[in-house]
């Protein structure tokens, strides 16, 4: 997979992760373009576009679009799984998911994307698995808040 | 209390954490730019912060607004500390912003190297983990390189959830450091049979990636990975083994018998479509591998795919079947009924899918269906896009291979005629094409095409009310051109006359009614030829008397073509009308204006043209300049044999561009000449040339009534006719045979079978002037003009508007250096790929400024508008030629270019005899924008041992309303490197040369270059003209020539990150200038 981006119905980027280096400038051509390409379909057609030299393949969820740039001889159905895997984990996470969530912890989003996808590969086909290593990781951060607030409170 | 007001300030540094930021953006919705550009100075005043906790707050904003497209790398250096906090919480942060915001180009990525490699063996495995996540997103080569180790370590790490992050990421430090995949394939092998299915998993990805690239490495794996297939339930991971096993087969046809059975296994078992659909691709990849059966099978289960009401599925579906197509287009004509239902989808790129798979489905039997379908379709599509696609679609469909699979070319003009109904469509001129062509090639279409085609001049005001701006007036201009042409064959040539004429046709667009004009006259004279004969003379005079009524209309057109035409015939027909007064007959005279009939000519034929005796066209015509002549000067006890290998492909190549770019100069210069003819009427350039028609406000015609243009054929009925036709002929047929049956049945009693008719039973109504053969190959025989010439390649631009220039000059060398590193990628790649990359030594052709390797050092800055690039060789001791490419960057033409340079006391510019030593010579060309044209210039070089600089300008005119005079000065630099030329030396005769005692000795030593020694090398051979005599690990003796003859040898040796380069040299100082140079191309890098 070449990058995963999350935009909202009115056109607006909520998530990026590039796993090919692009500059900057690079970055927000394609996004731009891809953002009017994927928003002008029709709601009845299918998954899939060919983009440039890339397959583009997305899904919308709600308010939200999940848009992936895969190479010509990735599978499309499999990358279509890809997408829907993260949404579950991010609605399992979050609880019942919502655009807003991803706003305000975009942080955390990505935190769950890098658990699940790792240089465009799905590092772990187990749910269960990405959910357990952010807990932890969640769990290790927040011991440490726990540390420094009452440290704080001893001062 | 004093503890409060400390709390209450940090209090106030936390004020504004993400999610107030990101509320605060949400509330500024009117002035969303200023509120964050308050927010980010906010940002900056937390990054002073010695609090670590402010400043990861601060990086964790910065994040957001990166991704909202602010440029944040201002702070890469804050995002750095950050990521070496010792605490997780801030650490995670850190990483995270900087997998979002750095890139290679970040220079601050070197300063992490230590840091990452601390947090890699850190104890804590999500340490590791962000680590590790972090360098996916921004590896470079270095940190790849210097990491490598480290990451391979961590594939053996005791936790699963490390050890499957490190081997995937290995698959980009193998990308970034290619040299790092030897030593750690056989870890990574070792991973495919890890206990845990994630590092199992991540270890198949990897190898899959690796094989699609370069598959013929892993072959020896297939067995293993056959097990793997065979065993494995985790659809993720064989999709993957079964991508891989399809990169695999080609080079091993084994694998596909082998292979058959699982994957025909998994097509009949599998649930999971992305499984299925995997399978089914890699089977109609390999299908050469594979049997027949498992097409069929897969084509079935394509079927179903389609039938599917799932839209994913039936596209990928039509997609996989246009793939089958190919190879086997039988198997997919059998579903022709399905693809035909897919064009009534809703889903316009399915619809376009299904056009694509029909393209090649069609055959003689079932084209003239297919294409009524289609028809149908271009009648209620809705949309112009969709429209167009099928318009160009039928033609594409109708027209393929020569027209191969019409039978009826009335049909096929009758369909063109149809599509002339079409409203809006930009493709008028290709419909206006198909009918030249068809009128042109099939002879016996002709008299039905030109019944056609008056109808439609006759019936022209119907198009153009509401069609002019669209472009289907176009067609006019095929049917006016196609009436003219045969006109004998018009059935009513004074109607079409007349409709030709029509003052109306004065609104079309110009270049339509200069072949309304011409083909009036041509028709003009069929008609004087048809009336002479009459008894009635006075019928010939009306027709001039109508011609000369009408054409004064065009000879006032604004159209220069026009004008030029109709003022021409028109003073032609008064003269005629004079003769006929007189009762001089003048048909005959008038119709030799137009004699001779037009036939198609075919592509080849050319070749039919004998070649005159004498004539050798592979013979030269100068003296071809010897390749060797160089060489041959070249003491012989030194040097043994010559490899011209190396130079020959390259100067093709050279040659090639070059006049590819004259070619494109040649153009400009013909297209801004009036002079010049251009090409032919019918071609369709012309069409483009065409005044935008679309700028002309028309008033849309709002015709509720549908178009249809009486007299006009229906395609429909050609399909019956075609039908009753067939059945005919297959009647004849079984006559025929039948007499055969009888006359043989009286000496053998076989059976005779008149099955279903083939596509060869299908005879053609009319025949097409068809020429199948290829065009010959052109040979040519490229000259080696530019070998043995100093070559220097000046760039530049000139602008006479001062602002734009400096602008456009700062784009011009972004994309150049951007250009450059793409270059250099690419070398490293090479070289990695191939094994000791190190031992190639880089031939210095002639004229390389393509040459794939890193040239950014030869760039050089001199004059805010000049850039150029030094590249030499030699063609003797003292004269050199400069070649230098003028390229015009402005919107203006230039002209009256001067080129001069001041004269040193060794280098003199070769001017002409008889002028002075000050006067410029003039550039033998102009330069329309965007043109670029080279000019050579000889100089005479005394002394070659010292860099020189000359000083030169350049003047010429900008057109733009009126002419200036503009100068501008660039300076051409000389580096003794450009006196060098690459010369191959063996190693004993390099042996010889030393110890000979002649040479005199010189050394440098460069500090702190940072790149691996066979890059270091390559960069001296190509800045430096040096090829590569011996290479042993890190030492290397390299040897060069000057144009002069004098010898340089280098002996480069490198430990660390020092380089030491001892020379030797007959003349120290032209050694001593080189060996500056070279220092100074690394202090570059």
């Amino acid at each position: 997979m070449q990058f995963m981006l999350l935009f909202s119905r009115q056109g607006k980027l909520r998530l990026q992760k590039w796993y090919v280096p692009l500059s900057d400038k690079e970055k927000k051509k394609i996004t731009r373009e891809l953002v009017q390409t994927v928003l002008a379909r029709k709601p009845k057609m299918c998954s899939f576009l060919e983009w440039r030299d890339l397959k583009i393949v997305y899904k919308r969820y709600a308010s939200l679009y999940f848009c992936c740039a895969i190479e010509d001889q990735d599978n499309e159905l499999i990358t279509l799984e890809i997408i829907h895997r993260y949404v579950e984990l991010l609605d399992k996470y979050f609880g019942s998911v919502c655009e807003l969530d991803i706003i305000f912890n975009f942080e955390k989003a990505y935190f769950i994307l890098d658990e699940f996808l790792l240089g465009g590969e799905a590092q772990e086909t187990s749910k269960k698995n990405v959910l357990k290593a952010i807990e932890q990781a969640d769990l290790l951060q927040e011991v440490r808040h726990l540390i420094k607030i009452t440290v704080d409170k001893v001062f | 209390m004093a503890l409060k007001i400390v709390k209450g300030s940090i209090d106030r540094m936390f004020d504004k954490n993400l999610q107030d930021l990101v509320r605060g953006i949400r509330n500024h919705k009117e002035d969303e730019a200023k509120y964050i550009s308050t927010c980010i100075d906010e940002i900056k005043q937390e990054l002073k912060q010695d609090n670590i906790a402010v400043k990861a707050n601060a990086v964790c904003k910065l994040t957001y607004l990166q991704m909202l497209g602010y440029d944040v790398s201002w702070a890469a250096f804050n995002i750095v500390e950050v990521m070496s906090s010792s605490k997780f919480t801030y650490k995670r942060i850190g990483y995270l912003a900087a997998s979002q915001c750095f890139h290679e180009s970040t220079d601050v990525i070197m300063l992490t190297t230590n840091q990452i490699r601390k947090d890699l063996s850190s104890p804590n495995q999500y340490d590791t983990g962000v680590a590790l996540t972090g360098l996916s997103c921004f590896v470079t080569p270095d940190l790849a390189r210097d990491l490598a180790n480290d990451i391979m370590t961590l594939m053996s790490h005791t936790k699963p959830y490390i050890r499957k992050k490190a081997v995937l990421i290995m698959y980009k430090v193998f990308l970034k450091y290619p040299e790092s995949l030897r030593p750690a394939f056989p870890r990574l092998k070792e991973k495919l049979e890890d206990p845990d299915p994630g590092v199992q998993s991540a270890a198949v990805n990897v190898i899959c990636e690796l094989a699609r690239r370069n598959p013929k490495n892993y072959l020896s794996l297939a067995p293993l990975f056959f097990k793997l297939m065979t065993s494995s339930t985790n659809n993720w991971v064989l999709i993957k083994i079964i991508k891989l096993f399809g990169a695999l087969t080609p080079l091993e046809p084994r694998l596909g018998k082998k292979l058959i059975e699982p994957l025909t296994n998994l097509i009949h078992s599998t649930s999971a479509m992305s499984l299925l659909y995997e399978c089914v691709n890699t089977v109609i990849a390999g299908q050469y591998w594979f049997s027949v059966g498992s097409k069929e099978l897969c084509v079935q289960k394509l079927r179903i795919l389609i039938e599917d009401s799932d839209q994913n599925l039936k596209y990928l579906g039509l997609l996989a079947m246009s793939k089958i197509l190919k190879t086997h287009p039988k198997s997919v004509q059998s579903h022709k009924d399905l693809i035909l239902q897919c064009l009534d989808d809703k889903d316009e790129s399915i619809r376009l899918r299904a056009l694509d798979l029909l393209y090649g489905m069609v055959s003689k039997k079932n084209l003239m269906e297919i294409v009524k379908k289609l028809m149908l379709h271009v009648d209620k599509a809705e949309g112009t896009t969709y429209r167009d696609e099928l318009l160009t679609k039928i033609i594409d469909i109708c027209s393929q291979s020569n027209y191969q699979y019409i039978t009826n070319f009335e049909w096929y003009i009758s369909i063109l005629v149809e599509l002339t109904r079409l409203e809006g469509t930009r493709h008028g001129h290709l419909i206006a094409s198909q009918m030249l062509d068809v009128a042109i090639r099939v002879k016996a279409i002709r008299v039905f095409a030109v019944a056609q085609m008056a109808t439609l001049l006759d019936n022209a005001h119907l198009l153009t009310g509401n069609m002019q701006r669209n472009g289907i007036c176009e067609v006019l201009y095929a049917a006016a051109w196609i009436c003219g042409e045969f006109s004998e064959h018009l059935e009513n040539p004074m109607q079409t006359l007349e409709a030709m004429l029509r003052p109306k046709v004065a609104t079309l667009p110009g270049h339509i009614q200069a072949v309304y004009v011409q083909n009036a006259a041509k028709l003009f004279a069929t008609i004087l030829k048809s009336q002479e004969g009459n008894t009635d003379s006075t019928a010939a005079q009306d027709t001039s008397q109508l011609m000369i009524d009408r054409l004064p209309l065009f000879v006032q057109s604004a159209n220069l073509e026009v004008q030029e035409r109709a003022s021409c015939i028109l003073q032609l027909v008064k003269y005629i009308q004079k003769l006929q007064q007189k009762d001089v007959e003048v048909a005959e005279e008038v119709n030799a204006l137009f004699a001779g009939e037009l036939n198609p000519v075919a592509p080849k034929a050319q070749k039919k043209v004998p070649v005159p005796e004498g004539l050798d066209l592979d013979a030269w015509i100068n003296e071809p300049p010897s390749e060797s002549e160089s060489e041959d000067e070249q003491p012989k006890a030194i040097f043994a044999k010559e490899e011209p290998k190396h130079s020959r492909p390259r100067h093709t190549e050279v040659d090639e561009k070059e006049l590819a770019r004259r070619r494109e100069a040649r153009k400009q210069e013909q297209a801004n000449n009036p002079f010049y003819i251009k090409a032919s009427p019918s071609s369709q350039k012309v069409y483009q040339d065409a005044p935008g028609v679309e700028h002309i406000p028309v008033v849309q015609i709002d015709l509720s009534v549908p178009l249809k243009v009486p007299g006009l054929p229906m395609s429909d009925q050609y399909v019956k006719l075609e039908e009753e036709r067939r059945q005919k002929e297959r009647a004849e047929k079984k006559k025929k045979e039948k007499k055969k049956r009888k006359e043989k049945r009286s000496g053998r009693g076989k059976k005779h079978d008149s099955g279903p008719e083939s596509e060869e039973d299908i005879t053609p109504a009319h025949q097409v002037d068809i020429v199948t053969e290829e065009m010959p190959e052109v040979k040519e025989n490229h000259s080696s003009k530019f070998s043995n010439i100093f070559f220097l390649h000046l760039l530049f631009w000139v602008c006479d508007d001062k602002k734009s220039s400096k602008h456009k000059k700062k784009k011009q060398k972004k994309e150049k250096e951007e250009k450059e590193k793409k270059k250099k990628k690419k070398h490293h790649h090479h070289h990695h790929h191939s094994d000791g990359g190190g031992e190639e030594s880089v031939q210095n052709g002639t004229v390389e400024e393509e040459e794939p390797l890193p040239v950014s050092l030869s760039h050089r800055l001199i004059n805010p508008q000049v850039v150029y690039d030094i590249q030499g060789n030699l063609q003797d001791g003292s004269q050199v030629v400069v070649s230098v490419i003028f390229e015009n960057k402005c919107d203006s033409f230039l002209k009256s270019m001067e080129f001069n340079v001041l004269d040193s006391l060794n280098s003199k510019l070769q001017r002409p005899e008889g002028s002075g030593p000050h006067d410029g010579l003039t550039v033998p060309f102009q330069l329309p924008p965007g043109v670029s044209n080279e000019a050579r210039f000889v100089f005479t070089v005394q002394s070659i041992v010292m860099p020189q600089k000359l000083k030169g300008t350049l003047t010429f005119i900008v057109k733009v309303d009126s002419s200036t005079h503009e100068k501008l000065d660039f300076k051409l630099h000389f580096t003794c490197t450009s006196y060098l030329i690459t010369t191959p030396c063996y190693s004993d005769a390099f042996a010889k040369l030393l110890e000979s005692g002649d040479l005199k000795g010189s050394s440098v030593r460069l500090e702190g270059v940072n790149m691996p020694f066979h890059h270091l090398l390559a960069r001296i051979c190509f800045h430096h003209h040096f090829s590569i005599v011996e290479r042993i690990d890190s030492c290397a003796s390299m040897y060069s020539r000057s144009i002069q003859g004098h010898h340089v040898c280098l002996l480069v040796k490198t430990s660390g990150q020092t380089v030491s380069i001892d020379a030797k040299c007959d003349e120290p100082t032209l050694l001593g200038n080189v060996l500056d140079e070279i220092k100074q191309t690394f202090s570059q890098c």
